[in-house]
């Protein structure tokens, strides 16, 4: 036995010279590994694997028949540069050690239990879909919407291709001010024109190109120091063509001082800020022009419905809030209301317990973990371990984390790799025996190319299919360009 | 402006079928596009330059790459094993091609960074006052031999 792990040791050493024969009558020196979602977590955490464990095979489970996560479903059309990652996920997707399964969701197809028996590790990185709610009155109103929803709308995500939104409205409130809110109110007051070759789709085209909405408000309960937005986004936001940035001068007042002494990245960013609310108009605001507020120090306490819509949102009411020693938000005695024709909440995400067999912190609605690992068989990636914060580049440093956690598991036997797993051969056989399609690589590409080639004539990147069901059909062929 | 911006869109669109374009996108985030179009005239032939990449854990990768290479062209050229650098392949719009600069070269590179290349470089790990993007650092002759340190990315295991 302990020569076997001692074995086992050897296949993770970067050596790809090893006696092939001897180890091809024992399983022992193939690590079966999966992986659940197909996000940027996902792809780097099996980047990471297959150039360490040069006999291991991982397996990449996808609830959708299209992979990616959140680089096809997230991030903004108007930022393609963003979805360059894809090329290095292909590539990694292309290795002999990796295999696509998609059109497979856990805690539905298949449990954690069976992926735990067919494989020697199991990683989750399914990511942070349900949102948050504020648990305020009014707001089950309709066009009092999930943003991320409304992301999933613009970019073709199938549960949120129906999503019933209204844009013959003139104002807007956005609540939250991170990334998410940034990119729905940027992408509410782009002129259509500059969205139009982007590879966002014909549906959100078609409504926003009607859309009637001139004002955007992102109110965020705290103050210019505590948003969560990057500056880059911001920077973007105060150069779009035709809106004008609108921020209240005494909302800087308790700032300026504290400028100097910021560490550069919130330094910088504040300064932005600063700059945006030097060149607010003052007075009456352009009516020809379309117009961003920054509204800070502001939590919503009820929305009303709208006067001519009666089960549609028309107005809500704020609390204006103070900061305390903490910097938490405490609310006043003051409230203010202010008109609102569409409501995009987005004010955090939370992961769903996939599996009745995950530990899960209900609370904060992620899994527990120590630097993704739950426990030796069993990790978690990206926002299903962190929660949903940081850019690419967060989830990238963690994935290889997590990624050199399972591997040096793996090494050391604490994941005994000695006896032999079924891996995807047990599985593909239950999820045969349940009736399931699955979507192969092959069959990825296949969708990839009629998307491609369906864009081409509408001059976009890609017109991408939004039903599951005709992704499926285009999968294997049929449906065609 | 409508043709500068179709002009840069066909960079971008040139860029994304390889990576050797990518010296030329450099020109988009200039103000003056017309830079490019010198690039496209037949240039001298170009010396060979040497960097020397200094991973976290001390070891050192020395490479060779052409005058007018950007210091992630060099990387992607020589399969330089750096776990995700240039995620956006030069694009401005991450900041896993961070690299830190010894002063004195820093103070020597013909660029100084723009407010778009800062504001990427706000959100590395491990940022320094001689912190620059590798797309962004276009190679001279007078560079070769330069010695870049390669930040640790993995810092951050939060749980």
């Amino acid at each position: 036995m302990r020569q076997l792990l001692l074995w086992v040791g050897h296949t993770c050493n970067r050596l790809r010279i090893l006696p092939q024969k001897r180890f091809s009558s024992s399983a022992a020196s193939t690590p079966k590994i999966c992986i659940v979602g197909s996000g940027p977590a996902s792809f780097y955490a099996a980047q990471h694997l297959i150039k360490t464990l040069p006999r291991a095979e991982v397996d990449i489970y996808e609830q959708l028949p299209v992979p990616f996560g959140l680089v096809r479903f997230g991030v903004a059309p108007d930022h393609p540069e963003v979805k360059n990652v894809m090329n290095t996920f292909t590539k990694t997707a292309k290795s002999p050690q990796l295999r696509f399964i998609g059109n497979v969701t856990l805690g539905r197809d298949l449990s954690l239990r069976e992926l735990r028996d067919a494989y020697h590790a199991v990683l989750l990185a399914y990511g942070a879909d349900e949102d948050q709610e504020l648990g305020v009155n009014g707001e089950k109103l309709s066009n009092v919407l999930s943003a991320r929803r409304f992301v999933g709308w613009y970019n073709g995500l199938p549960r949120d291709t129906d999503l019933p939104v209204d844009l013959n409205v003139e104002e807007v409130a956005v609540l939250g001010q991170g990334n998410v809110a940034l990119d729905v109110a940027r992408i509410l007051l782009t002129p259509i024109d500059r969205l139009k070759n982007t590879d966002i789709t014909e549906h959100a085209l078609e409504a926003l190109s009607r859309s009637r909405v001139r004002r955007v408000r992102l109110i965020g309960r705290r103050g210019p120091l505590q948003v969560a937005f990057t500056i880059k986004e911001l920077r973007e936001m105060l150069a779009l063509p035709d809106c004008i940035t609108v921020c209240k001068l005494q909302d800087f007042e308790a700032v300026r001082p504290l400028v100097p002494g910021l560490e550069r990245p919130r330094r910088r960013l504040t300064e932005l800020l600063c700059k945006a609310a030097d060149s607010s108009p003052s007075g009456d605001l352009d009516e020809s022009k379309r117009h961003f507020h920054l509204v800070f120090f502001r939590s919503p306490l009820s929305f009303y419905p709208s006067p001519d819509v009666p089960h549609a949102v028309g107005s809500m009411k704020l609390v204006v809030n103070q900061l305390d020693g903490q910097q938490q938000a405490v609310p006043t005695a003051i409230t203010e209301t202010v008109q609102c024709g569409l409501v995009l909440r987005s004010i955090g995400y939370r992961s769903t317990q996939a599996d009745p067999a995950l530990p899960f912190d209900t609370g904060r609605g992620r899994v527990p973990n120590i630097s993704g690992v739950v426990h030796p068989g069993l990790y978690v990636a990206g926002w299903l371990a962190t929660g949903p914060v940081g850019v690419i580049l967060s989830t990238m440093t963690q994935a290889f984390g997590v990624g050199r956690a399972v591997e040096a598991d793996v090494c050391s036997g604490r994941v005994d790799a000695s006896q032999a797993r079924p891996g995807h051969t047990a599985v593909a056989k239950l999820l045969s025996d349940r009736g399931v399609t699955t979507v192969s690589w092959k069959d990825w590409e296949r969708v990839d190319a009629v998307e491609r080639s369906r864009g081409e004539k509408v001059g976009k990147p890609r017109e991408k299919i939004v039903d599951v069901q005709e992704m499926l059909a285009v999968s294997v062929g049929a449906g065609g360009t | 402006m409508a043709k500068v911006l179709a002009f840069s869109r066909i960079l971008r669109s040139l860029h994304n079928t390889k990576y050797i374009s990518r010296s030329l996108i450099k020109c988009q985030h200039t103000s003056a596009p017309l830079q490019c179009s010198s690039k496209t005239q037949p240039l001298p032939k170009k010396e060979i330059v040497e960097v020397t990449f200094v991973k976290a854990n001390g070891e050192r990768i020395k490479v060779k790459g052409k005058e007018g290479d950007s210091l992630l062209d060099i990387v992607v050229n020589n399969s330089v094993d750096l776990d995700g650098y240039g995620a956006c392949e030069g694009t401005l719009t991450c900041s896993t091609c961070h690299l830190i600069f010894k002063k004195e070269d820093f103070d020597r590179l013909p660029d100084k960074a723009t407010d778009e290349e800062l504001d990427m470089l706000d959100l590395a790990y491990d940022l320094a006052d001689t912190s620059r993007l590798g797309c962004q650092i276009i190679m001279r002759k007078d560079l070769s031999g330069l010695e870049v340190r390669v930040p640790a990315t993995v810092n951050d295991a939060r749980s």
